[in-house]
């Protein structure tokens, strides 16, 4: 009896021990896991400086680029050309997408606000390619020509999701008793929206749209067939020219961005497929200063939001 | 007695009571601006619902004559297809299949690595790190693709997935069945269906790892002290209880990662090979559905090539269209079930 008894206490004992182990074992391949994950993220930025770094100069921001195989020269055409078609799609995407947004948060349960909601999920998941598909059908084919303004629109369709979601996100957030102070105090619809809650939401907000900016800022795929892409961009020849020409304000905005355009990851893609190392060199600085735009973009959005959520809380 | 007084009275001329309201009605509406603030609300919300709607209108109708002329053959299986722009014969079997297969070797690749992460940073992770982790995650999803596939054409293919190609040729290719996926040799380069599938298992990662994180946090405390007062250890208590409770939560995040595996674009054609060949192996050049598209539009001649073109984004469309269902339903389930829980 002893002896059997005992041989279970010794086999439950084992049992535990190799329990026991497993559970290490497991424990410590989860954080494994997450270092090797985290090791493309440093070795991607660690090589992209040490390979991009060289090539940063005065010159590669204020130059246009110089034909192949002669050295030097910059990418002013794609850094101007990513600011505007960035800045563009902000203003396409960012009125509409809070607008949807405040509705959303209203309706929720309207047949229009699931739709919309739906709508909003399904446009999240449209391949960025796809969106570059639709927007030549749309805008470039009927214009007859690639522009920055096409690209732009690109731009902003797949910037929209990300805006609204966020911006319904904080509209939620805000408390029902703020809102229903404002309309009993007599206040509009609309003034409680625009005077209350917006205010209340606004940080959150501002973090959705400069992550939806930095996500934008480094899309291609999109303005593969709608910007195009365009080495001889000159903002400067354009403005003097028109201001020549005494050409209105307006006339001069529409030849700025009715033309193909080039953008910092566009860029990137040709030069880095063009047998000229030169040019290759210079895909890797491109990389080094997009990189910079987004991750600052990212970081920037993300402190702005921990800083006022802790003012709030304390 | 009164309200003849007040009709006579200077502020308020106007004859007849209805006459007054419906003034007062319509200045009501202007002044306060409600109807039109709600049109504008309206308006906005239609338009996202419109646009959603008017993508996938838009490619059905722009590949009409590509649509009728090559039918469902132009989806179908073969071994022996053709992508002939010269001769307008299309099929896109090929990058149907290495959109499939790369997404495919993603996932599973992935799969394990996000669980990892989350169950790190939701069980185990010490507070002071979680923050900082959380960070580096995130900014990993936020890595333009075209910085991808500049790291992965220069440095990824050469350095880890040509030997490791080379090695999976010289013990699995030699396998009956198994050998047809692992039939070598890898391009010197390195430029293969395999390496487009690593590096979209990386770029996934973050994905996945993110919504199952939120997934585990969302479980209630009280399934995990449960358990643990029965006698399990943590893993244990992760793996039987935990896991099992956002199983739904967690496929819908996968489903989402694959998602965006099956959309991605930039990164893949830098790496792929952007070759139209329609052999099964991992190990050589092929091309997906995007980056056919972002390879050859812009420079589509004749009608039906881009016609063709177009029939391939709208199939993408329609893919990432039901995944997205997927995801949404089965998200939706584990966080009505999280809910109903916490009532009952």
């Amino acid at each position: 009896m002893t002896s059997s008894s005992g041989k279970i206490a010794l086999g439950s004992r084992r049992r535990l021990k190799n329990r026991k182990i497993s559970n290490f074992v497991m424990l410590f391949l989860t954080g494994l896991l997450t270092i090797l994950a985290l090791v493309p993220l440093f070795w991607i930025i660690g090589y992209v400086v040490y390979k991009g770094g060289p090539g940063l100069n005065l010159a590669f921001f204020t130059q246009l680029p110089r034909p192949v195989g002669i050295a030097g020269g910059g990418v002013l055409h794609a850094i101007e050309g990513t600011l505007i078609i960035t800045m563009l799609a902000a203003i396409f995407a960012v009125p509409p997408g809070v607008l949807a947004a405040f509705y959303a948060a209203r309706n929720p349960n309207t047949r229009l606000g699931i739709g919309l909601r739906f709508s909003t999920d399904v446009l999240a998941g449209v391949p960025s390619i796809v969106v570059g598909l639709f927007t030549y059908a749309f805008l470039v084919k009927p214009m007859g020509h690639y522009s920055g303004l096409a690209g732009a629109v690109a731009l902003a369709i797949l910037m929209l999701p990300t805006i609204i979601r966020t911006t319904e996100e904080m509209l939620k957030l805000v408390p029902q008793s703020l809102r229903e102070g404002s309309l009993a105090l007599g206040a509009p619809e609309w003034k409680t929206s625009m005077n209350v809650l917006l205010p209340a939401a606004f940080n959150g907000i501002m973090t959705g749209i400069l992550l939806s900016l930095a996500r934008g800022m480094g899309e291609t795929a999109p303005l593969l067939f709608t910007a195009l892409g365009n080495e001889r961009y000159d903002i400067r020849q354009i403005v003097t020219s028109s201001i020549q020409g005494k050409q209105g304000f307006f006339q001069m905005v529409t030849r700025i961005i009715n033309q193909p355009m080039d953008s910092l990851p566009l860029t990137l893609w040709k030069y880095a497929s063009q047998p000229y190392p030169e040019r290759v060199a210079q895909s890797w600085t491109v990389a080094l200063v997009l990189m910079f735009f987004v991750l600052f973009l990212n970081i920037a959005a993300r402190l702005w939001l921990e800083n006022r959520a802790r003012k709030l809380r304390g | 007695m009164i309200r003849k007084t007040q009709s006579f009275s200077p502020d308020k001329p106007g004859g007849s009571l209805t006459a007054e309201k419906t003034i007062q009605g319509i200045r009501q509406i202007f002044d306060h601006g409600d109807l039109a603030w709600r049109g504008l609300l309206l308006f906005a919300g239609f338009l996202v619902i419109v646009l959603t709607v008017s993508i996938g209108w838009m490619l059905w109708q722009s590949s009409v004559d590509a649509r009728s002329l090559f039918g469902w053959k132009f989806f179908t299986p073969t071994l022996d297809s053709h992508w002939d722009p010269v001769n307008n014969q299309f099929q896109a079997w090929p990058f149907i299949y290495g959109t499939l297969v790369t997404s495919l070797v993603a996932i599973l690749l992935a799969v394990p690595v996000s669980l990892g992460i989350a169950v790190f940073l939701t069980e185990l992770c010490p507070p002071w790190l979680r923050t900082p982790l959380n960070w580096l995650v995130e900014l990993l999803a936020a890595i333009p693709s075209v910085v991808y596939g500049l790291w992965g054409l220069f440095v990824f293919l050469p350095l880890v997935v040509a030997p490791l190609g080379e090695y999976l040729s010289a013990s699995l290719g030699t396998f009956p069945l198994l050998g047809t996926w692992f039939a070598g040799p890898i391009p010197l380069s390195g430029a293969s269906r395999l390496g487009a599938g690593l590096i979209l298992s990386i770029m996934i990662t973050p994905t996945i790892a993110a919504v199952s994180r939120d997934v585990l946090q969302a479980i209630p405390n009280s399934q995990r002290e449960a358990s643990l007062a029965l006698g399990s250890t943590q893993w244990e208590t992760i793996w039987q209880v935990l896991i099992p409770y956002g199983m739904s939560g967690i496929l819908g995040s996968v489903i989402l990662g694959l998602g965006r595996a099956l959309g991605e674009t930039m990164a893949v054609t830098m790496v792929i090979g952007n070759s139209t060949n329609s052999a099964i192996s991992l190990l050589k050049p092929g091309y997906t559905m995007a980056s056919v598209i972002a390879n050859e539009f812009a420079e589509a001649v004749t009608k039906l090539h881009s016609q063709a073109l177009l029939e391939v984004g709208l199939a993408l469309f329609v893919m990432t269209l039901i995944l997205n269902v997927m995801a949404r339903f089965l998200v939706w389930r584990v966080s009505s079930k999280i809910q109903q829980e916490a009532r009952g």
